[in-house]
């Protein structure tokens, strides 16, 4: 049924780093959503984190499609960087970009950060391997105390550099990310063509400045174990 | 004025090459900027050195033969301009000129700033034509074709397959070219029968060829010196996805 | 010998039909068996050898550029004339005819231009079916411009690049059969050598531009579509690659060469700057439709041109031909500013260029109309000179630009040798002594696509497919010959390069072979070219060597040709004692200055044969004769 050079096209290539790429782009939209419960104290983010749960099996249908997605994002995105480098054997003794960014030329290295850092972010808050045992686990309504979890481990400035960081990789990713994949979906024409990038920023500096509030407004005291949102 | 010029040297294709350093003396700014190398070349002729070879024709911006990067521009720092119609009032006395040739896996160097872009030429092979031939053709007014998508035809048309598209993607990529070519037939009634297999074939033979993939750059674009737009690579994309159900389900 | 042009017998509508039918076919699978080599890939080269690949013979291409699409035909800007009569406006193949015939002064093959004319309308139906974007009005239908020489709106174009267009269309149909095995490209080889059996054309030699390599290449019929030499005066509209070695080394094999003396002038060019010019840029004709042009009345006048006033100002056209004033014809308007600048009153460096001035327009029509029909031009304009031209005139001077001369063909477009066929601009057919806008792109896609295949079967029909191949000692011969002319350039090891060469050609050819000709200066020039041609051999520098990529060394060949092909050009005008077309040669005016054709004694195609290097040329004729046209005297004032 797929024709064997299917997958060697480079157009085929490329919409699949889009398509994957707007899979996990709706995962992280998700996940902010999410997140921002936190805001409402912990019967916000703890109701949330235990309605998660219950979905149950559903939970492990979104964690395989996004799992997927992320194989074949990274997979590909190695490949293709691999294969585009191969493509200039030898690099120019000067170079001087006209119209591509410094975000769009790194797209491997915010893509490998975002990588490691989805790494550290399992291991941290799904895994709970990393910083200060949160004890009890559950709070008085039996749900995982995640809202305690937060407050607590963001008042560490190591964990809240190393997600500012990793949301900086966000920025940096989806700015270059999101106006190119709707030219790889062919949405663009002349007329969007300025807007679309202009906007791509936006959404990107929003999604990341949406997720570093969190640890950054923990930090600085604004959010804490006993009053929830001060 | 004079001028400092850093140009790659390389014998032939399979002996490596370096930047040399030459001066240009006593140039004019009324030169363009291929004279401008004339005058260096027969200056080296003069002192018994190899001159620097590279191509060139038309010297007017439209057959597409000259192709050097000029201080890591893709034809120099004027814009929607070919390295011929560039003149040396757009540089000052005292310059340092880094000149280099089209850099791609795909475009082997064959000596200097001399590059085989035979490639393009394989790429237009596959599919990007009409199949017809010559003979017992409709009347030239049998289909009228809205203005508006024969000037967009003519948008893309204007590509004089240079290659700076190549020369200035990070990636090497020759995807303008392609969807100029895809752009051009697929605008207009006579180009649309072989849309989907002319999408397919293109793409699959710049695979082939060695380019890379379009990373949406669109350094192509600003170093095109026909300004073709990038919108076309928008157009091939949208042709592609229309081809592609056809594709898996085997045509 | 009186030459014979084989033109079919009957009324000149029903001619080329007549001989269709008459002519022999080949049948299919037997077309396979033949091999045909085709030189040059432009309109002419590429159409003809994608549509005989189309029928089945196997064909070789070849061209010096690195791509097939880069021949010069690329650069045409103005437009392509067809008798479509869609304007409406009272066109026909008749009138085209009559046109050409006119335009050409009389100096074309009747039955020639009557068939190109017959075949122009099958051009635009298969240009378009190609996919080639035409400008379009609204309803959808192609638009048409007119051009000189005409008075009805016949030209379809491309914006600024119909040239591109209609080449392109015509490189993809070559890739098509590229890409089904039919056709072989060879780029970036230049054709060095024709190689003849037993009298008849079998194969070529060629030079890998690369790897420097001589290579042989047999086939049963070889076809020059080699475009011009205009760049026998060095500075031309030309790229810098054209040249006159293919066709002028057939001519040496053999081939007659035909009104070599007939080269148009083209007046609106941008003038030369410097000595380091390598090149002059053609602006489109259509600007003398707004632009009126003019000289200080005082020579010495230095002032800005826009602080002259009015009456100090000479609009020496409009003077000089009330009635077609900024519009006269090529020839004319060429040879108008010449004089004026001949006689001290030009402007700009070296005093050699007049203005072109778009003031009167400018305010009549404002600027965005200027700008809407001329902005492109006035662009390139800007790019060449930095010189705005909506705030100051222009400066123009004339510069060679196209040659209707070219190797002697038949009406099967075969010349005196048998099985060599020449296409487009590098035969002599269709233009006579002047060729009119729009007409050379018309011309070389009419032979290729229309004409050619028809009639090298007639041809092909008659011998027996793959008789000779390389290894027949005519081909060792040709090649050894070829080989001891690079060594010989190669170890001179003078102190001018072959660029320097050209251009002293170049200012001979252009002062005493150009615009305006007489005895005395074509004389000078006879004894002025075999001087520099002995220089050539013995002072000129190639330098590295044979077996590389060398452009010096190719250069180097291309002038040498030149240096002996310009004799014969300047020889031929010498022998045409009346001034026709793009001929001027001041013994023969009028009173007033125009030109005085000869139909008594020069109404024939003058044919050159080789008869060794500096040894003058034998002279063959043609007769033309003029049945279905009224000659008549061409007057613009
Ligand atoms: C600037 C400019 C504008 C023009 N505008 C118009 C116009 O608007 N309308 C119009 O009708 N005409 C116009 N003309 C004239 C017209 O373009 C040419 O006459 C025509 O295109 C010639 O086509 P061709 O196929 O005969 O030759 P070309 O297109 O010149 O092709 C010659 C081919 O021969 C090859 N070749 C030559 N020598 C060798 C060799 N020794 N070995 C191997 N290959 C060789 C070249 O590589 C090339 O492929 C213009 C010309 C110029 C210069
Ligand atoms: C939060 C997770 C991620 C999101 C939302 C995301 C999103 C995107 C999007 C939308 C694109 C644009 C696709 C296109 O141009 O059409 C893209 C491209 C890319 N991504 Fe990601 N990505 C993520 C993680 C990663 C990771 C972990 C990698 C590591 C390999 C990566 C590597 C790349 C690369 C290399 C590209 C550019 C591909 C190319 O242009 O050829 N991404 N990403
Ligand atoms: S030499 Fe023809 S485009 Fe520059």
């Amino acid at each position: 049924m797929f024709h064997p050079t299917l997958f060697r096209n480079p157009v085929v290539r490329k919409l699949l780093m889009a398509f994957s790429g707007l899979l996990l782009a709706g995962f992280i939209v998700a996940h902010l959503l999410g997140n921002l419960t936190v805001f409402l104290g912990p019967n916000g983010i703890n109701a949330y984190a235990h309605h998660l749960k219950q979905l149950g099996p559903l939970l492990w249908v979104f964690r395989g499609g996004l799992l997927a997605a992320a194989g074949i994002h990274v997979s590909f995105g190695l490949l293709l960087t691999l294969e585009n480098r191969r493509a200039r054997p030898m690099a120019y003794y000067r170079n001087k970009p006209q119209r591509s960014t410094l975000a769009g030329r790194t797209m491997i290295y915010s893509g490998l950060c975002l990588a490691a850092f989805a790494g550290f972010h399992l291991l941290h808050f799904t895994l709970r391997l990393l910083g200060p045992e949160i004890t009890p686990w559950l709070d008085a309504l039996q749900r995982p105390d995640v809202f305690s979890m937060l407050v607590i481990h963001f008042r560490l400035a190591g964990f809240v550099l190393v997600y500012i960081l990793g949301m900086g990789a966000l920025y940096f990713h989806l700015s270059h990310g999101l106006g190119s994949m709707l030219q790889t979906f062919g949405l663009n024409n002349a007329r969007t063509l300025p807007w679309f990038g202009l906007l791509s920023s936006l959404i990107a500096a929003l999604l990341a400045a949406g997720f570093a509030a969190i640890p950054a407004l923990i930090f600085f005291g604004f959010i804490t174990v006993q009053g929830g949102a001060a | 004025m004079n001028l400092t010029l850093h140009v790659w040297r390389q014998r032939s294709a399979d002996e490596p090459g370096r930047m040399e350093r030459y001066l240009a003396e006593d140039i004019e700014p009324e030169m363009s900027f291929l004279e401008m190398l004339d005058v260096v070349n027969e200056g080296l002729i003069a002192q018994g050195l190899e001159p620097i070879a590279f191509d060139h024709d038309c010297r007017e911006g439209i057959c597409g033969t000259c192709s050097q990067v000029i201080n890591g521009e893709a034809h120099g720092p004027l814009a929607n301009s070919t390295v011929c119609q560039l003149h040396m009032r757009q540089f000052r006395d005292g310059d340092e000129i880094y000149i280099e040739p089209w850099r791609a896996r795909a475009f082997p160097v064959l000596k200097d700033l001399v590059v085989d872009r035979s490639a393009l030429d394989r790429l237009i092979q596959a599919n990007g034509y009409v199949s017809v031939s010559t003979g017992g053709v409709p009347d030239a007014h049998a289909v009228p074709i809205p203005k508006i998508n024969a000037e967009t035809a003519m948008d893309a048309a204007e590509c004089i397959g240079c290659g700076a598209c190549v020369a200035a993607c990070p990636n090497s990529s020759a995807m303008l070219f392609v969807a100029a070519k895809v752009g051009h037939l697929a605008s207009l009634p006579q180009g649309r029968v072989e849309a989907a297999h002319r999408v397919c074939a293109m793409t699959e033979a710049m695979q082939r060829e060695g380019f890379g993939g379009c990373g949406n750059h669109y350094e192509c674009e600003a170093a095109c010196p026909k300004g073709i737009s990038v919108k076309f690579i928008a157009q091939l994309n949208r042709e592609y996805l229309k081809a592609l159900p056809g594709k898996i389900l085997g045509k | 010998m009186i030459l014979d042009g084989k033109c079919p017998a009957g009324p000149l509508a029903d001619k080329w039909d007549k001989h269709r039918q008459e002519m022999k076919l080949i049948n299919p699978a037997n077309k396979r068996k033949f091999k045909i080599l085709v030189v040059g890939t432009g309109l002419a080269g590429a159409s003809a050898a994608a549509t005989l690949a189309e029928l089945g013979y196997r064909v070789e291409a070849f061209c010096y550029q690195d791509s097939p699409r880069r021949a010069h035909s690329i650069a045409a800007q103005g437009g392509i004339n067809a008798a479509k009569n869609y304007r409406n406006d009272g066109d026909s193949i008749l009138r085209l005819f009559q046109d050409t015939i006119k335009g050409g002064d009389f100096r074309a093959r009747e039955a020639n231009v009557y068939r190109l004319a017959q075949v122009s309308n099958a051009i635009i139906d298969q240009c378009v079916a190609q996919g080639v974007p035409f400008a379009r009005d609204y309803a959808g239908y192609l638009e048409n411009r007119s051009f000189g020489g005409a008075q009805v709106s016949r030209t379809f174009f491309a914006r600024g690049q119909t040239g591109q267009q209609l080449l392109l269309g015509a490189y993809q149909a070559l890739s098509r059969q590229v890409a089904a095995g039919t056709v072989r490209v060879f780029p970036r080889r230049e054709m060095l050598d024709l190689v003849l059996v037993d009298g008849q054309a079998r194969g070529i030699v060629v030079r890998d531009l690369v790897s420097g390599e001589i290579r042989c290449h047999a086939g049963d019929a070889v076809i020059l579509a080699t475009g011009g030499y205009a760049p026998v005066f060095n500075l031309s509209t030309n790229a810098l690659g054209c040249s006159v070695t293919a066709a002028f080394r057939a001519y040496r094999r053999g081939a007659l060469f035909a009104n070599p003396c007939f080269t148009q002038i083209h007046p609106t060019c941008i003038p030369v700057t410097g000595d380091y010019q390598s090149k002059l840029t053609l602006m489109s004709e259509s600007l003398r439709n707004d632009g009126r042009i003019w000289v200080p009345k005082n020579r010495l006048d230095e002032r800005h041109p826009n602080d002259i006033p009015e009456g100090e100002r000479d609009y020496f056209l409009e003077r000089k031909y009330p009635s077609f004033g900024n519009l006269a014809p090529r020839d004319i308007a060429s040879r108008a500013i010449k004089e004026v600048c001949d006689a001290g009153y030009g402007v700009g460096p070296g005093k050699l260029g007049v203005y072109l001035d778009f003031a009167d327009a400018l305010a009549r029509l404002g600027e965005p109309v200027i700008r809407d029909r001329y902005g492109n031009l006035f662009d390139m304009y800007h790019h060449i000179t930095d010189e705005d031209a909506y705030r100051q005139p222009m400066r123009i001077y004339p510069a060679p630009h196209y040659t209707m001369g070219g190797l002697w063909v038949d009406y099967n477009l075969q010349s005196n040798l048998p099985g060599l066929f020449v296409l487009g601009e590098a035969n002599f057919s269709d233009h006579g002594a002047n060729r009119l806008g729009a007409s050379a792109l018309m011309q070389g896609l009419a032979d290729g696509y229309f004409i050619i295949p028809y009639t090298i079967a007639d041809y092909l029909a008659r011998i027996t497919p793959g008789q000779v191949d390389t290894n027949h000692g005519a081909f060792d011969q040709a090649r050894q010959e070829v080989e001891a002319q690079l060594n010989r350039l190669l170890a001179i090891g003078g102190r001018r390069t072959a660029a320097d060469f050209h251009r002293e050609l170049g200012q001979i050819m252009w002062h005493n072979v150009g615009m305006a000709r007489s005895a005395t200066g074509l004389q000078e020039a006879l004894e002025q070219i075999p001087v520099l041609r002995e220089e050539f051999w013995q002072n000129v520098r190639v330098p590295g060597s044979g077996r590389e990529l060398n452009q010096q060394l190719e250069k180097a060949w291309r002038v040498a040709d030149f240096l002996e092909f310009a004799e014969v050009l300047t020889r031929d005008a010498l022998h045409r004692e009346e001034s026709c077309g793009g001929h001027f040669r001041v013994e023969h005016q009028t009173t007033d200055g125009e030109a005085r054709r000869d139909d008594a004694n020069f109404s024939h195609v003058a044919a050159w044969e080789y008869r060794g290097t500096g040894q003058a040329p034998e002279l063959h004729r043609e007769p033309l004769t003029f049945e279905n046209t009224h000659l008549a005297v061409r007057s613009y004032k």
